[in-house]
């Protein structure tokens, strides 16, 4: 089981509490977990990742155990402990803009 | 008894003002989607339930809200925006191309007989269409592509297709406005356009009179009379008897022929409402003093209106989509200004009274004139 934190606005949007569990087929990658959030919760496709290239939006940042993902390769294996539900993948709205 | 619900855009959210056909007591619902820039929120003349909200950050992109219960629940609806075809270029703000890239929707217009059916005009430039309630986007990719595409410019604001104006009797005509390349015109429900910018003389760019390249920044017309058309220039208040065919100059003794929006009154088709704005880099009412002006001959002649608005040290703006009127029997005008007031007049702009003082700054304001 993976753990997904989301921000609050999409919390909000998803109508779902703070953390979200999700089964992920295969390798547990960025892409992975996020093609099964948008799975779940279709009325994110567009928020965390854009349409037409797939590809993180600007101001949004992938954290998990304590380092920053967001520039890691979107189909590499997140983190054992991501894997094993012991740690969450964050999703978070970088500190910028008003 | 009749009323109005008058839906405001702000910087963090949507609000909802409700009266009955007094205008006296009013009703305030929100903040809809606190946080999140409300570029538009309307509603459709064929459903006045069904209601439309463009939402988005920077954070988290475009999404689009409909409600089908008069704005009490939202759902969310589709949000990809994805152009026609090979994207091209236009020009960036030094000279060199820049591809097409979606920022944003700027403005959302309904059909005025099928609720399903809604346009978007969206930043960079382009006209969208959904025949579904909002639940797919199909770009009408011939007005991005037409000829002088690619010479195409942002305003300060970006390059956004702000608004869309459908003509009331002919389906296949309507018209876009674009900042900064002008009016556009189609004649066969959008599948090719001509620009409609002929009388226009634009200071700011190399050929002031070029068929593209100027900054409107508002078009109106009245129902009954389309044929007429009113225009907001970056400066320059204009008038059309052609359908856009033509335009001249009907700025007359304004105070400041810059500003945003431009209204037409319900019922008298040569009555219009501008509100003049010192300068392009001065966004606020010259002497401090907040003041709707009306020509009541169509341009030309203008009369301040002031009774109930600020007279001193009022410094707002008051933004394109920010201006709005009913239709009951006594028209009611209605704008927001940046400063978060939403400002109604019951009596076709001779008093005015702040309906809400204190919302995040204002981006557009629509009204619905319910039965």
């Amino acid at each position: 089981m993976i753990r997904v934190v989301l921000p609050a606005h999409l919390r909000v949007l998803a109508r779902t509490g703070s953390e979200v569990e999700l089964d992920v087929d295969g390798e547990v990658t960025q892409s992975s977990v996020l093609d099964a959030l948008e799975e779940r919760y279709p009325m994110l496709r567009g928020t965390i990742r854009d349409h037409g290239t797939g590809r993180r939006r600007a101001f949004i940042r992938f954290y998990a155990c304590e380092n920053d993902l967001s520039h890691d390769p979107p189909d590499a294996p997140l983190p054992d402990a991501v894997v094993r539900g012991a740690e969450p993948f964050l999703v978070v709205g970088a500190m910028a803009g008003g | 008894m009749s009323g109005v619900r008058v839906l405001v855009g702000t910087r963090k959210g949507a609000f909802i003002l409700t009266s009955d056909g007094r205008r006296e007591r009013w009703e305030v619902s929100g903040p809809h989607f606190g946080g999140w820039e409300i570029y538009h929120v309307t509603g459709s003349p064929a459903d006045p339930s069904r209601l439309f909200a463009a939402q988005s950050t920077g954070w988290f992109g475009q999404l689009i809200q409909r409600s089908d219960d008069g704005g009490a629940t939202w759902t969310p609806v589709g949000n990809e925006f994805r152009y026609e075809g090979e994207t091209g270029t236009h020009q960036w703000y030094d000279g060199t191309p820049h591809p097409w890239e979606f920022a944003r929707v700027w403005h959302l217009e309904p059909s005025a007989t099928d609720p399903d059916t809604i346009y978007a005009g969206v930043e960079d430039a382009a006209l969208f269409r959904s025949s579904d309630g909002g639940t797919t986007w199909r770009e009408l990719p011939g007005l991005r592509g037409h000829g002088s595409g690619s010479s195409w410019q942002p305003g300060a604001g970006g390059m956004c297709l702000h608004t869309i104006v459908l003509h009331p009797e002919d389906p296949a005509r309507m018209y876009a406005a674009i900042s900064a390349a002008g009016v556009f015109r189609t004649d066969d429900a959008g599948q090719t356009w001509q620009p409609a910018n002929r009388g226009l003389r634009s200071g700011g760019i190399p050929d002031e009179d070029a068929e593209v390249g100027h900054c409107v920044h508002r078009i109106a017309l009245h129902p009954a009379r389309p044929d007429t058309m009113y225009m907001q220039k970056h400066w320059d208040v204009m008038r059309s008897d052609d359908g856009g065919g033509s335009w001249r100059e009907v700025s007359g003794d304004l105070p400041s022929d810059f500003g945003f929006p431009i209204a037409v009154h319900a019922h008298e088709p040569e009555t219009i409402y501008v509100v003049p704005i010192k300068s392009d880099s001065e966004h606020y009412p010259p002497e401090g003093r907040l003041r709707v002006y009306r020509s009541r001959t169509g341009g030309d002649e203008w009369e301040p209106l002031t009774n109930g608005l600020p007279q001193r040290d009022c410094y707002v703006n008051v933004l394109r989509d920010a201006m709005a009127v009913d239709r009951l029997d006594s028209c009611g005008v209605y704008f927001g200004t940046t400063g978060g007031q939403v400002y109604v007049s019951p009596d076709s702009g001779d008093t005015w009274s702040p309906i809400v003082r204190d919302l995040p700054a204002v981006l557009s304001v629509e009204v619905q004139t319910l039965s």
